[in-house]
């Protein structure tokens, strides 16, 4: 009699269960309805995708100086190349450039190296980001100092002031909105019910309002006499929106710190802010990473509501570029090309902070 | 939002006089002062004012504030340019931001009257008119009864049009949009017979037709919008000079007088061209200018039609033909007082 030990070797699976086809039958054809569906959503994708694709890049037009070089009937890329220069710079001289690009390139350096996790002395770099930068980046921009020339406000415009109004706003608005946020939880009764009158004040209009009244109304309080830049009245305008914002998702994050968490931190006999800054924040903080980017998401593309006020962001450029006698008519190409950039920052913003959650995620909580 | 405006405005008249009326006498003091005119200006108005692929500004209503710095300074590019939204357009003159706004501003008696603003005449005489296919067949809006009719909602434009076609007992359907994009789209698609807008608008409108050919602009105008120039009340003077500045644009056109020959004509024997050069007459003195103001602004803007075909006439897409706005001799309504 023999035995044998060894087992059989496994069969393959049913051919229909691997590989593309096996993928298909359980994603997309598992049942009558899903097949169905497959069927109804494929034909849709394709009769719409065909066309886009076709009018973007097959029989879209790339290279040229002036309307007559759209000729092959789709899109016609050269309005936007013809006036990339000004959709990134606004009216900014061209002669100055340099000035932008340079504060393009030590903004992107800094940020690489904060991003890329084997930076030496990073708490140093991060410093220097958000306190040194910023007046770098002003002197660069506005001038007036170190023998630049002054480039007034009104002269900006493009994405950069577009980066500008969303990183002043965004910057400004997380310290404000930490410090909102605890003054509403605080025990001290005049703190707190001043900072809950600012957070539902502001949080109470629409930003288009806020915009308004700081452009028309704002001027006919003052004097004459004491001008306020426009973009200044919109920077303040911005970052109180949003301080009101943020507080109220880092107060969401505030309270689900466990109440041990703050006796332990008593017991430990650090006071206030030592245990706020030691203990509370770090772990509230990393909790509110999706509440806090999704803000600033939001900050980013309320930007464009400042063309309400004539300041010329990406948006507002190019729609006054619409309006060139020699240009008319080729909205949907400008349009596109705005909502190709606005996404690009807000996806990159995304896939930063889903990065930045899983760096931080130390193992506490629900998950 | 007219409401908003009003109320912006009438706060500025309760608050804002007293600081208004101290800076009134002052702008052409302020303005040499500070080297160039600050001039309130459209977001982007294709032919009145918006800034082309360099971004320089360029247009019609530019050229108002242009004259106006080379009449003053002696240089026409010493202009900023302050691009404001309709709303805000008052409010920047009242509260001193801007010397003058030159942004397609329709004269009314409300604005020039409840506004502490003045206009100083008239730059682009415009008014509602309708667009329709060439393939039509209709040479006329009084042969547009049942026609369907695509507008942009919420604009005056609804009512002049119901205005219309109720006195000359027509029917029409109307046909709304929130755009003026989404209007011209709805006119390609054939949902109407015919666009109504501002004639300015119409034909800009045209251009982005995929076939511009095919459509036209009837002759009719069935609104009165004249657009001009706006300054603070209070300043004369300045009033003045903003007034005179476009009249000099308009004199030189009926003189002759253009950018390229003026320097050939003003030797010449022309009192009416000596006038305006500065060699005789009333100079510069009640204005408190140079004597060769005038000189400077046909010299570095151009005469009127210049800047009209330059901007929206034929060396324009625009090809908006004269017709009202010619000169008196010609069949238009452009009149400008005499220079002695």
């Amino acid at each position: 009699m023999i035995i044998n030990d060894d087992k059989l070797p496994d069969l393959p699976p049913p051919p229909s269960t691997v590989g593309v086809i096996g993928w298909l039958r359980t994603n997309l054809f598992s049942s009558w309805l899903n097949s169905l569906l497959t069927v109804i959503v494929g034909y849709l994708l394709v009769i719409n995708l065909v066309p886009l694709i076709d009018w973007a890049f097959l029989t879209s037009d790339w290279i040229g100086e002036t309307r007559e070089d759209c000729t092959s009937g789709g899109a016609c890329w050269v309005f936007i190349s013809v006036r990339l220069d000004q959709f990134i710079y606004g009216f900014y001289p061209e002669e100055l450039y340099w000035r932008i690009n340079t504060m393009y390139v030590i903004g992107v350096i800094l940020i690489t190296a904060l991003i890329i996790e084997s930076t030496p002395k990073k708490p140093l770099i991060a410093a220097f980001t958000l306190i040194i930068f910023p007046i770098i980046a002003f002197y660069l921009l506005y001038g007036g100092a170190f023998g630049l020339e002054v480039v007034e406000t009104h002269k900006w415009g493009g994405l950069t002031l577009t980066l500008v109004l969303a990183c002043v706003g965004i910057v400004a608005s997380l310290p404000f909105g930490v410090l909102l946020a605890l003054g509403r939880r605080s025990e001290m009764p005049i703190v707190r019910s001043l900072c809950t009158a600012f957070i539902e004040v502001w949080r109470g209009v629409p930003l288009i309002s806020v915009l308004f009244m700081a452009s028309v109304m704002l001027p006919l309080f003052v004097s004459g006499e004491t001008h306020m830049d426009k973009l200044v009245r919109a920077l303040i305008g911005i970052t109180m929106f949003q301080s009101a914002y943020m507080a109220e998702v880092i107060r969401g994050g505030l309270q689900a710190i466990p109440k041990g968490q703050y006796e332990a931190a008593m017991a430990l006999g650090l006071n206030y802010w030592k245990s706020m800054g030691l203990i509370i924040l770090p772990q509230a903080l990393k909790l509110m990473i999706p509440g806090i980017v999704n803000t600033f998401i939001a900050l980013f593309k309320d930007t464009s509501l400042v063309l309400i006020i004539g300041l010329f962001d990406l948006l507002a450029i190019v729609q006054a570029a619409l309006s060139d006698p020699k240009w008319l008519g080729y909205s949907v190409e400008g349009y596109v090309f705005v909502a190709f950039v606005f996404w690009v920052f807000c996806f990159g913003m995304s896939r930063y902070s889903q990065g930045l959650e899983k760096k931080l995620h130390t193992g506490h909580g629900a998950r | 939002m007219k409401k908003l405006a009003s109320i912006a405005a009438m706060s500025a008249l309760a608050m804002g006089l007293s600081s208004g009326a101290q800076a009134a006498d002052e702008t052409l003091g302020a303005v040499k002062g500070k080297g160039f005119v600050q001039c309130g200006v459209s977001t982007g108005l294709p032919g009145f004012s918006n800034p082309d692929a360099k971004g320089n500004w360029e247009g019609l209503d530019v050229d108002v504030c242009r004259a106006v710095a080379a009449a003053v300074l002696g240089d026409a590019s010493k202009v900023k340019y302050i691009p404001l939204t309709a709303k805000e357009r008052f409010t920047a003159l009242q509260s001193g931001e801007i010397d003058v706004l030159s942004r397609n501003t329709t004269w009314t008696q409300t604005r020039d009257t409840k506004l502490g603003l003045n206009f100083a005449g008239v730059n682009y005489y415009d008014g509602q008119g309708f667009m329709v296919s060439k393939e039509l067949g209709v040479k006329s809006a009084l042969e547009l009864d049942g026609a369907a009719v695509c507008i942009q909602s919420g604009t005056t434009t609804e009512l002049n049009l119901s205005d219309y076609f109720r006195q000359h007992k027509m029917a029409y359907t109307p046909v709304v949009f929130d755009t003026s994009d989404q209007t011209v789209k709805g006119f390609e698609a054939g949902r109407c017979d015919v666009l109504t807008s501002d004639q300015s608008q119409l034909y800009a409108l045209r251009i982005k037709l995929a076939n511009p050919d095919g459509a036209m602009v009837l002759p009719e105008v069935i609104s009165k919008e004249p657009l001009g120039p706006v300054v603070r009340q209070g300043d004369d003077q300045w009033f003045n000079i903003v007034k005179w500045s476009l009249n000099a644009m308009i004199n030189a056109e009926e003189l002759g007088l253009t950018s390229a020959n003026i320097d050939k004509m003003k030797d010449g024997n022309n009192p009416g061209v000596k006038r305006l050069v500065g060699k005789e007459g009333p100079k510069g003195e009640g204005l408190g200018l140079s004597d060769d103001w005038a000189y400077n602004i046909v010299k570095q803007v151009g005469n009127y039609g210049e800047a009209f075909e330059r901007n929206v006439g034929t060396g324009s897409p625009l090809n908006i033909s004269r017709g009202n706005n010619a000169l008196w001799s010609k069949g238009g309504f452009l009149y400008a007082p005499p220079m002695r």
